[in-house]
């Protein structure tokens, strides 16, 4: 199915919630609104014609304080049918909350740990949002545009590096 | 009254002197270990000390000898360090009625077969110490594991040390070797020998060698001490000399099952070939348990190692059946021939 | 006699345990010797891949690519490099497309056999470790003619290559080829067919297909559970569709599909089938072609986002790439095969013993590298 089918499928049962659809080259995707995420996401995987079982990646991607946008972004795949859709999720760079969908697909349970732990974004309904990568009790987020080191670690002092122009 | 202080003396001289052949197996053993392993790996093994590396395990000895000696923090101390000690009596006091050669026996015990399956499972005690006192979960695993393994393999190696004492009708080592000058055919040499004296025969000398590995601990029955999951098992915490005390007992344990292999089945230190008496029975004897060792060595280089429930199976479902069998047959076969 | 009260014990296989493939900690809860859940921690290994990755200029990215998954260097650079000329629109030479396919296959054989040395390793036998590492170092050299490393190559980039390959190359790798295709009988007879291997490996850690497709398993994992799929057959990149070449599956030969015995057994199918398209590529080798012609001088790529997938050695490795327009990515994320592996191992773990969750572990074949990026 191409991605005009699959919108206007979509289209058809969630109405509201689709925003937009992008089909620049290097640029395709559908913007959706997070509320309703949980239940598109089943929609997704579990109607016969779109069949989407593997979630190839899930970014986390922090557009600045200037646009003050952050997005969370779905790869989705149907190994059956083998056609690709890329979903969208825009919102806040404070408090951004986000249904889960690891219970759908597994992949997503590590997936959204990390994100959680580079941006901050919550994903409401996982079981067991924890930090991934860095200890526990790290402070900040590190991933996003603003995000300063913090001054000391369990008494050790963390070096403040400057950005050094690495290319001339 | 000087009698009795002169009979001690004797018996601390002959112990002294049986530890000291102990430490010169283990050296010589750890470095034909390295070597054949070496070899087995399509590498050279050690080969900078000394020549082709022979002086590479006095040169570790001295290391191990100088090394620190930590316990941490909270093993139960009285224990941690008896357990080498425990570990190493159970295997030694069976050196006491081992022969070295024709006439080399420490005490000619008429039950010497029995009193050495009897001693030898002190070794258990040692190894659940040293598992329990350092206080390290994994150590407490292999502690446990090796514990099952050695009680369970004991079985197998009984019955078929049991043979040899059935086709002798005695319990005395030094009898068992002598009653295979003659054999088959009425001939002598390798015809005498008791693993082709009957099929069954032959069976029990290979059930013996598999469970004698395993009593051993060595790969692939080596799960108490398996390198890649538990570190070094039930000597995780030990190094330094307490290390080295239990890597001489696993050695001579090593020592133990070949000899006895070489004793009770394999003729002791009489020739293989007929009519021959020129090379002195002590070489054939060295000869015979160097084979088994070798086999050990060779085996632990080539195979993986068993889960510790197939070991159990292994030793439950397998061997001691077997060796029940061959028990039966071999009565079966004296009786009737 | 009061019941006998017993209490899962919560041990720490940790971060450094001679069989965990890397700084890994998994915490296991145990009953006894039968595991009854393991919560693997990671970010030991953590580098900031992606922070750095923002504050570079595309080709600066390659080297920490690399040292992402260690083991398999050169596909990390093929897959970062084609997804940057993906959004260039590059036309790249045909010598410089077969030398990457030789690199690339040549680096897979070198993966699977580390991952073959050290499942032997797990499980008890010592020696195949050496053969298989006796092996590897033939292709290090190989590497090292080329581009001067061993490990860490920085070898394919954007558009092109770093080093032509030197006179005496091709005869070398033929050499090669002839020298390895009969030691896999060897490993075979060795390992593959050891009773006791058997023992270990089959039926044990069964992942069904389902499942594996679900937790995102890939690579030959997910091959060894049955599943079709292959990307350099199924969504062909580069010139991988000009060579003839099976996809291995696992099978019910010995034990189950999904096993432990199926995963390494497709590993060791699968170099067979790598040596196969090395020498397809080599027969074919352009002469003459300059391999630095195609290389942009600035590389600034138009605005855009798109997820690029290549086949490693481990899996599926996918780079999320979003491009501002300017000299430096906006964000790269890099979707490692190995992290989707591990995380199914709670699944398949729980109800074995100790031993086995090494042998599983084994298996799955991870490198803490390119999980913690």
């Amino acid at each position: 199915m191409t991605l005009q089918e699959i919108h206007s499928l979509l289209e058809q049962e969630f109405g509201q919630s689709i925003l937009e659809l992008s089909e620049e080259e290097f640029n395709e995707y559908i913007l959706l609104e997070s509320k309703d995420w949980f239940e598109i996401a089943t929609f997704l995987r579990n109607t016969p014609e779109l069949y989407f079982n593997s979630l190839k990646c899930l970014t986390g991607v922090d557009y600045g304080p200037k646009e003050e946008l952050m997005e969370v972004v779905y790869d989705l795949f149907s190994m059956e049918h083998r056609h690709h859709l890329t979903v969208k999720i825009q919102g806040p760079r404070e408090e951004f909350h986000v249904p889960s969908v690891e219970f759908l697909w597994r992949t997503a349970d590590w997936h959204e740990r990390e994100a959680y732990d580079m941006f901050g974004i919550i994903f409401d309904g996982h079981r067991y949002l924890k930090r991934l990568l860095l200890p526990d009790d790290w402070e900040g987020f590190p991933l996003k545009k603003d995000y300063e080191v913090q001054e000391y670690y369990h008494g050790i002092r963390v070096p403040k590096i400057k950005p050094k122009k690495l290319t001339p | 009254m000087s009698d009795l202080v002169a009979t001690a003396l004797g018996m601390i001289v002959y112990a002294l002197i049986i530890f000291g052949f102990l430490a010169l197996f283990a050296l010589v053993a750890v470095y034909l270990e390295r070597k054949i392993s070496g070899h087995i790996q399509d590498r050279l093994g050690p080969m900078r000390v000394g020549w082709h590396g022979m002086l590479q395990t006095i040169a570790d000895t001295l290391k191990l000898l100088f090394k620190e000696d930590i316990i941490p923090a909270n093993a139960d101390r009285l224990l941690f360090k008896m357990a080498p000690y425990v570990l190493f009596v159970g295997t030694y006091l069976v050196f006491a009625v081992l022969p070295f050669g024709p006439g080399l026996i420490g005490a000619d015990l008429n039950i010497g077969a029995f009193y050495i399956v009897a001693v030898s499972s002190l070794v258990v005690i040692g190894m659940i110490m040293a598992g329990y006192s350092s206080n390290n979960k994994w150590s407490l695993y292999g502690g446990m594991r090796s514990a099952a393994q050695i009680v369970s393999y004991e079985i197998p190696v009984g019955l078929s040390l049991l043979i040899g004492v059935m086709m002798t009708s005695s319990l005395n080592l030094t009898r068992i070797v002598d009653a295979q000058i003659v054999g088959l055919g009425g001939m002598d040499g390798i015809f005498g020998w008791n693993f082709i004296q009957n099929p069954f025969a032959f069976l029990a000398f290979w059930v013996y060698v598999v469970a004698g590995t395993a009593e051993a601990n060595r790969t692939p029955f080596d799960l108490p001490e398996s390198e890649s999951e538990l570190v070094a098992g039930a000597f995780t915490e030990y190094s330094g000399m307490r290390w080295a005390f239990f890597f001489l007992a696993e050695y001579a344990n090593m020592w133990v099952v070949s000899v006895l292999g070489a004793i009770v089945f394999l003729g002791g230190w009489h020739s293989p070939i007929p009519g021959e008496d020129v090379i002195p029975g002590m070489l054939w004897f060295l000869f015979k348990v160097f084979t088994i060792v070798f086999l050990q060595i060779w085996a632990r280089w080539t195979f993986p190692r068993l889960r510790v429930d197939q070991l159990m199976v292994t030793c439950w479902k397998y061997l001691t059946p077997i060796a029940f069998a061959n028990v039966i047959g071999v009565g079966l076969w004296i009786l009737l021939f | 006699m009061r019941d006998l009260h017993t209490e899962e014990m919560t041990i720490n296989m940790g971060p450094q345990h001679p069989s965990t493939h890397g700084v890994l900690r998994l915490r296991l809860r145990t009953d006894g010797e039968v595991v009854t859940g393991i919560e693997p921690v990671l970010g030991y290994l953590h580098r900031c891949f992606e922070k750095h990755s923002e504050n570079l200029e595309y080709p600066g990215v390659i080297p920490f690519v690399d040292r992402c998954d260690y083991l398999a260097a050169m596909n990390n650079d093929h897959g970062y490099a084609m997804a940057i000329e993906k959004l260039l629109g590059i036309e790249i030479p045909e010598r410089v497309e077969y030398l990457r396919i030789i690199f690339a296959e040549l680096q897979r054989i070198a993966s699977h056999l580390v991952a073959f040395g050290t499942f032997g390793l797990d499980v008890g036998a010592f020696t195949p470790f050496l053969y298989a590492f006796r092996e590897r170092e033939m292709i290090l050299d190989l590497f090292e003619m080329t581009c001067g490393a061993r490990l860490l190559y920085n070898y394919i980039w954007v558009g092109g290559l770093s080093h032509d390959i030197q006179p005496g190359f091709v005869e070398k790798t033929y050499n090669f080829l002839d020298h390895f295709e009969p030691k896999i009988q060897e490993y075979n007879s060795l390992l593959t067919n050891n009773k006791i291997f058997i023992e270990r490996t089959a039926d044990v850690g069964v992942l069904p297909a389902e499942v594996a497709i679900n937790y995102g398993v890939t690579g030959p994992q997910l091959r060894a559970s049955g599943v079709d799929w292959d990307l350099r057959r199924d969504e062909p990149y580069s010139i991988y569709d000009r060579f003839d070449w099976d996809v291995i599956l696992g099978s019910e030969k010995v034990g189950v599909l999904g096993d432990c015995w199926n995963r390494y057994y497709v590993k060791i199918l699968e170099m067979q089938e790598s040596a196969k398209i090395i020498r397809q590529a080599l027969d074919d080798l352009p002469v003459d072609g300059d391999v630095q012609e195609a290389i942009p001088r600035k590389i600034r790529p138009p605005k855009g986002s798109f997820y690029f997938r290549s086949e490693n050695p481990r899996g599926e490795l996918g780079y999320y790439i979003i491009s501002d327009g300017g000299t430096k990515p906006f964000r790269v994320k890099m979707r490692s095969p190995a992290l989707c592996n591990l995380s199914v191992i709670d699944e398949i773990g729980s109800g074995w013993l100790v031993a086995d969750i090494v042998a599983i572990l084994g298996s799955l074949d991870i490198v803490l590298g390119e999980i913690d990026r």
